[in-house]
């Protein structure tokens, strides 16, 4: 089956010669989740800013459903964003959604740029909310009277209602408590079955994509150091970042500390573009580091950016 | 009052019997919550939004909010009463022998003055240090708090700092007046993995430095787990458990603490398995007369409605509200 969504050596500048993503390739098939990890900065909102057109490509193929969506400009874009094939969903749904709008007019928004008439706007708004688990009764509220969960799960239907093929879920739970961040992920993973939608699902916390996530991709400054199915990149991960990120969650005990102390490596330098990404704080990092790694294949499904990935996990405590 | 084992110091913080009420009928959010905290101990402050956990830890730190009122049998730092307090007074204690930081430290700090000029401000005003003394002692703080380059940092603004070095910014200053006890409510909520488990090592080593006291308010189970040595579990204003921390996360008691351990998913990765608590917490005034989690809970009885349940100290040292505890 090919992807509905294939970026590969995506480029994006905000500033000349300061690459933002630098080089990523990721794939997502219809009716899957690919959950993207990273930290401040690493780039995992732009790519999927980029996907939407809304941050500046300079190099790199953005396909949807095999069009490439990464050259379009003006009007082009225009259309090819108001069929709302693509949608997503912003970080902070307080500050995204309007406040002065109920929750019908908000989720009928995109149904609206799409040119669906009114009269037919309402059932399908209803229909969404049903998707999401959202009493009709919300209908007439605004977003200062719903409580965080809820408003998540506006900004979810508002992201479903023009039944997209791709979704974008820009840290969707990153301001939730752990049960309401499991009512949303179910959610997510629920919709994803019903309406086959491809789901690119951003995190900053490993948790929240441990438990939905097919497959992960693990962003570190602008470049994908990591990716492979969610399972076994979390049971063994295969690049010391991506190890560093797994015992830096909270709850781990004794044993993660230990792995801690071995991952944390020194006191960031200044990061060497030329070199590995990860070499500036990378405490396996030695001479062989210095040009940049290409991504190898060691297991079926899985790759890794990573000059030491034979070897480094053998300094770990056993 | 609570009686601290013989042979233990005196508790930097006391609490005994906290009740806040909110909104014009004072409808109770918070109801008889009572905790200690000793020099170099770490207590939690766990429950999801809306169980109390910040109304106290405000309590805890003097800061009204609109409509609160709050009032306590005992209510003392370092032996010194603080219960009618003033404003004025609070503010001192505050700078002083009573730290606090936030979950967006950016809101807290100028945006137009340097973060070392922050730090270095109270030192001179309040401490009574020489310009240059109060620099210099900045900038210690600032390594101190594990600022890589403090110099540089000393001379930075706010919007040129990552969340990670803000928060570590507020920790300085939090820790600049010689604080008995630091307050962090939600202070790494916000931040990156990586960074938050850097941030909760800070803490750690700040207290077994300085003997610092430390109040960790989290919704999130399993950062307070590895955190602290002592844990309160909140349900819609009270304490629902209350034990030494690895022992209720080994074995919680409560119902509601399990749950909250489940939906934690400590240590787990498993796919496909995102448990969830159904329903809500009652809002303040709601609940009906008997356990206030009844509702939710999957071990309830009639008798759990019926009337208020008692919080039972136990043999092993926990107290536990609840007819059908563990």
């Amino acid at each position: 089956m090919t992807a509905l969504l294939e970026v590969r050596s995506l480029e994006v500048e905000f500033d000349r010669g300061v690459p933002v993503l630098d080089g990523v390739d990721v794939e997502v098939r219809a009716g899957e989740i690919l959950g993207v990890i990273g930290e401040t900065g690493s780039g995992k909102t732009t790519l999927a800013r980029a996907v939407v057109g809304l941050a500046p490509v300079v190099a790199g193929r953005i396909a949807v459903d095999g069009r490439d969506r990464a050259g379009l400009r003006g009007r082009a874009l225009r259309e090819v964003r108001r069929a709302g094939a693509v949608q997503y969903m912003f970080q902070d749904p307080l500050r995204s959604l309007d406040p002065d709008l109920t929750v019908l007019r908000l989720v009928g928004q995109p149904l609206a740029v799409a040119g669906v008439r009114a009269a037919e706007r309402r059932p399908r708004v209803l229909e969404a909310l049903d998707l999401v688990g959202l009493d009709h009764a919300l209908a007439d509220r605004r977003p200062g009277l719903l409580s965080g969960g809820q408003r998540q799960r506006v900004a979810l239907a508002r992201a479903i209602v023009t039944r997209p093929r791709l979704l974008l879920a820009d840290e969707p739970v990153s301001a939730l408590d752990a049960s309401n961040r499991n009512h949303v992920l179910r959610l997510l993973d629920d919709l994803r079955r019903e309406l086959d939608l491809a789901v690119v699902l951003i995190s900053h916390d490993l948790e929240s994509l441990a438990g939905v996530a097919d497959r992960l991709a693990v962003l570190y400054r602008g470049r994908i150091v990591e990716s492979g199915p969610a399972t076994e990149v979390l049971r063994r991960p295969l690049h010391p970042y991506t190890a560093l990120l797994a015992a830096s969650a909270p709850g781990g005990g004794a044993a993660r500390r230990a792995e801690l102390a071995v991952l944390r490596g020194p006191a960031p330098d200044r990061p060497d573009r030329s070199a590995c990404a990860f070499a500036h704080r990378c405490p396996f990092a030695d001479a062989a580091c210095a040009p940049r790694p290409t991504d190898t294949t060691p297991l079926p499904g899985r790759t890794v950016a990573c000059h030491r990935a034979a070897d480094w996990r053998a300094h770990l405590p056993s | 009052m609570t009686i601290a084992p013989s042979g233990s110091e005196r508790p930097v913080l006391e609490v005994e019997g906290l009740r806040v009420t909110v909104g014009r009928g004072r409808a109770e959010a918070v109801r008889e919550v009572s905790f200690t905290v000793r020099p170099g101990q770490a207590v939690g402050l766990v429950g999801e939004s809306g169980s109390g956990k910040t109304l106290t830890c405000r309590a805890v730190l003097g800061l009204p909010v609109a409509g609160v009122e709050a009032d306590a049998d005992t209510l003392a730092l370092g032996g010194t009463d603080l219960r009618g307090l003033d404003g004025r007074g609070w503010q001192r204690l505050r700078g002083s022998r009573l730290g606090a930081v936030f979950q967006d430290p950016g809101s807290f700090l100028n945006p137009s003055l340097t973060v070392g000029r922050q730090l270095a401000e109270p030192l001179r005003l309040v401490g009574g240090l020489s310009r240059a003394e109060a620099r210099r002692r900045a900038v210690e703080l600032l390594d101190s708090v594990g600022l890589r380059d403090p110099e540089t940092v000393y001379d930075r603004y706010p919007h040129e700092l990552s969340g990670g070095m803000l928060q570590r910014v507020l920790i300085a200053i939090a820790v600049s007046g010689d604080p008995e006890l630091l307050v962090a409510d939600e202070a790494t909520t916000a931040l990156d993995t990586v960074v938050q488990a850097e941030v909760l090592d800070l803490l750690a080593r700040l207290r077994e430095e300085r003997g610092l006291g430390l109040l960790l308010v989290s919704h999130d189970l399993a950062v307070v787990a590895d955190a602290t040595d002592r844990l309160l579990v909140l349900y819609a204003g009270e304490v629902v458990e209350d034990g030494p921390t690895a022992e209720v996360v080994a074995a919680p008691a409560h119902p509601y603490t399990e749950a909250l351990l489940t939906v934690a998913g400590l240590g787990g990765h498993a796919r496909g398995h995102l448990p969830v608590i159904p329903g809500r917490p009652p809002a303040p005034g709601t609940a009906g007369p008997g356990c206030r989690f009844a509702p939710r809970c999957a071990y309830a009885t009639e008798a759990c409605r019926l009337a208020p349940i008692a919080l039972i100290p136990r043999a092993d040292g926990r107290k536990v509200r609840c007819l059908h505890a563990k």
